[in-house]
């Protein structure tokens, strides 16, 4: 430490925050902590727990469905076992993966702050996350869920099961996402660090800063839902029950009204990983940074005047039908503009295909066929047929796992290093990689076909002449767990290693491959100045960050 | 950063800085800014939060607008309007708990608290005073409904929403207080000045968003006709 050049203020911190973030490992600090690295740790272990617990209940729905007829459970256990499947990967994993794991730990540390803007609120954010999952799994040992995760009313405000816990765990979970939203918004408008403008922010922080916009703007919305839905099963108020004179159609537009945008609140993030590992990763300028910048915004702009597809066949009317189809369609503006600008970002660059590359390739793959395929549900004509067929599913499993999941498998594995001082075995990282990819494809391909020739979703019995594709996509489903055992190993096995990550594996140049690995507890000696753009590869390195070796 | 650097320079670099400044700020002014930002998505919420609500409301109304005349007849008005003028003279006295707290003038941001606390608590005797009737009376909301003077049979969803929205409402009451309480005693050991005031500025401008939600749920509830 020969630094010459700090401020006395600089120095006020140096001689007890010198160290690394891990090195106070007690229960105690992890429990109460307030560091937002601590705390995206914290997230990461939980959410992968719950991904666990969400792809056992994967495995046991196809495995079910192997076969025609009780394969190995009962029509009824069935519906429960793709209910809690369904409402633990969308409300326990993946809205909150990338934003509070990740994002909570870059993301400060990219726009050169010490912490997110509100670290108290933050820690809060997580401890209602952990409520809502306890009484999540509360629901599923009492009772159980048996309606989708959509709790589409009138089925839902009369079927037996825990649905109003189910749905009280959900109203819980959507605060701790509010939460982590807002302290989102305003680190990034407050703390950024002198220098860093708008458009010096590396893609990462607009793509969260978009997804934190629709967190803020669509949760609320589906609090209240619940919170009616709830009133309904308590006191058959009948606002949603036709039978009372109510209006089964408001609960899907204010259902949806959320839930579509937070189909966004998944994608925006997976997006944001891309664009950082694609030019890390080619050690190119990225291309089209303002035109990739502004259509993350776009996206969560749009995303709020879409819902009305998902009830094409619902009864709504149908000039209503044909203006949501072209708002629909619209998305695939901003998200071809961001395709097209990572392919552009990847030419002639000296591209590296460590195991985040691979990732990222696949998404570029999977998110094609994910996001293609939604223009067709898109079309009203063409999802009249399709309407809760297996191809619906293959197509929002291509966007949710084949493009998220993927995304924040590369993030993790982009970040890994960075978080925990190690380096992962990287040949077992590529063979996991191929084999999801492997996996994933003979899983959700076939659904596709099946879709097209009329197999209906959410059913546990089907016609003979579906066995041979249900058999494929199950055979898939088991490569796929297979890759995912592969890559639970590697990672914990570089855990029990002594810390050997450099500071800059992938030579990379946001500021938070500038400070050691794994950071500091305050991350910068002294406040970085921001002079370059995030993605200066056409240049030599200038380091924004100084006091560090 | 240098090993050698003197003790005296250290404390004075933490002396300098004011006690309420959190670490992760550059300056009062910074943590100030960001605060108030917080606070305004918070509201934005809440917003959205009840605007569900309000659709749900309007919906139901356009179709059995009998009902919900039928419904609004039983709501006393006087007891509505009192409670409307609680909360804007609430409002008022948080204004000037606010200000006071910007000039130093403590004794004066603890009475105005005081006060907006008394309203708070006047609105809600008011409104247990209201549910206690419609309790007494049977008109409660879906299945509960056990009214016997006949009317439309949609009054029982129009009670829904009246509880649901009331309720959530006079909840949002109940947090205030508290907030109101958590700063006044605040206040009284010292804490604020015309250097640092933002929870008293936060509180107040929570509370002036439950104010103006009442006045939205005042003529939808009461004066509809």
């Amino acid at each position: 430490m020969a630094d010459t050049l700090t401020t006395p203020k600089a120095q006020t911190h140096v001689e007890h925050h010198d160290v690394d973030y891990l090195h106070d490992g007690s229960l105690l600090s992890w429990l109460t902590t307030v560091d937002h690295k601590k705390l995206g740790v914290m997230y990461l272990w939980s959410i992968l727990f719950m991904f666990f617990l969400g792809g056992v209940f994967a495995l046991l729905v196809r495995l079910e469905l192997f076969a025609p007829g009780h394969t190995i459970m009962d029509a009824e256990q069935y519906n429960k076992a793709f209910t809690l499947h369904g409402a633990i990967m969308v409300f326990l994993f993946i809205i909150p993966s990338i934003p509070a794991a990740l994002g909570n730990f870059v993301l400060p540390i990219m726009l050169g702050a010490k912490d997110v803007a509100f670290p108290r609120l933050n820690l809060a954010s997580f401890w209602i996350y952990i409520t809502g999952a306890l009484i999540a799994v509360t629901a599923m040992v009492t009772g159980g869920v048996d309606t989708g995760w959509t709790f589409y009313t009138p089925y839902s405000t009369t079927t037996d099961g825990s649905v109003a816990l189910m749905t009280f765990a959900a109203f819980v979970l959507g605060f701790s996402s509010i939460l982590t939203g807002l302290n989102f918004i305003a680190t990034v408008h407050k703390l950024r660090a002198p220098g860093m403008g708008w458009f010096k922010m590396p893609l990462f922080i607009w793509g969260i800063y978009s997804t934190a916009i629709i967190q803020v703007l669509a949760t609320p919305v589906l609090a209240i839902t619940l919170l009616l839905l709830i009133m309904e099963r308590a006191f058959g108020v009948g606002v949603f029950d036709p039978k009372l004179g109510g209006d089964p159609v408001l609960f899907q537009h204010f259902f949806w009204f959320y839930s579509h945008p937070a189909v966004y609140i998944m994608i925006l993030p997976g997006m944001a990983i891309i664009s950082e590992i694609v030019p890390a990763m080619s050690q190119k300028t990225f291309f089209g940074y303002k035109a990739t910048a502004f259509s993350s915004v776009a996206i969560a702009i749009v995303s709020f005047v879409v819902w009305g597809h998902h009830m094409f066949t619902s009864g709504q009317s149908q000039l209503a039908g044909a203006i949501f189809s072209f708002l629909t369609f619209l998305v695939g503006i901003p998200s071809a503009i961001k395709v097209f600008n990572w392919i552009t970002t990847m030419y002639k660059g000296s591209i590296s295909l460590a195991a985040p590359m691979l990732y990222a390739l696949m998404f570029l793959i999977l998110f094609g066929i994910g996001g293609l395929t939604g223009i067709f549900l898109g079309a009203m004509s063409v999802d009249i047929h399709l309407h809760d067929t297996y191809f619906v599913v293959a197509h929002f499993h291509y966007v949710m796992m084949g493009s998220t999941v993927i995304a924040f498998l590369g993030g993790l594995h982009y970040w890994w290093p960075k978080m925990f001082g190690r380096m992962y075995n990287e040949s077992a990282a590529r063979v996991s990689a191929i084999l999801i990819f492997i996996g994933f494809n003979t899983t959700f391909l076939p659904q596709f076909l099946m879709g097209s020739r009329g197999m209906p979703r959410r059913y546990y019995n089907y016609l003979p002449e579906f066995t041979f594709l249900h058999q494929v996509s199950t055979v898939g489903s088991w490569i796929l767990g297979l890759g995912f055992l592969i890559m639970a190993g590697y990672l914990f096995a570089s855990l029990r290693k002594k810390m050997d990550a450099p500071a800059n594996p992938w030579h990379a140049r946001t500021l938070e491959w500038q400070i050691p690995s794994p950071p500091i507890t305050h991350n910068f000696h002294e406040v970085p100045v921001i002079t370059t753009e995030p993605y200066d590869y056409y240049r030599p390195f200038e380091p924004s960050v100084k006091g560090h070796h | 950063m240098s090993a050698e650097t003197p003790i005296a320079d250290h404390a004075a670099a933490h002396s300098a800085e004011p006690a309420f400044r959190q670490h992760h700020f550059v300056n009062a002014e910074q943590q100030f800014s960001t605060s108030k930002l917080g606070m305004w998505l918070l509201l934005a919420t809440e917003i959205l939060m009840f605007g569900g609500l309000f659709v749900g409301y309007g919906l139901m109304q356009s179709l059995y607008p009998e009902a919900w005349v039928a419904g609004h007849h039983h709501l006393d008005r006087i007891m509505g309007a009192v409670n409307t003028v609680f909360l804007l003279v609430s409002s008022y006295t948080m204004v000037m708990a606010v200000h006071s707290a910007s000039t130093n003038n403590k004794s004066k941001t603890l009475w105005n608290l005081f006060l907006t606390l008394g309203f708070a608590g006047g609105f809600l005797v008011v409104k247990y005073f209201e549910y206690a009737h419609k309790f007494h009376d049977g008109l409660l909301p879906g299945r509960l409904f056990s009214y016997q003077g006949g009317g439309p049979p949609q009054q029982a969803m129009f009670f829904g929403f009246y509880f649901a929205m009331t309720g959530l409402h006079g909840f949002h009451v109940l947090v205030g207080m508290g907030l109101i309480i958590w700063i006044m005693i605040r206040a009284k050991s010292g804490e604020f000045s015309s250097a640092y005031y933002t929870p008293v500025d936060l509180v107040g401008l929570y509370w002036h968003l439950v104010d103006l939600i009442w006045i939205y749920l005042f003529p939808l509830l009461y004066l509809v006709s």
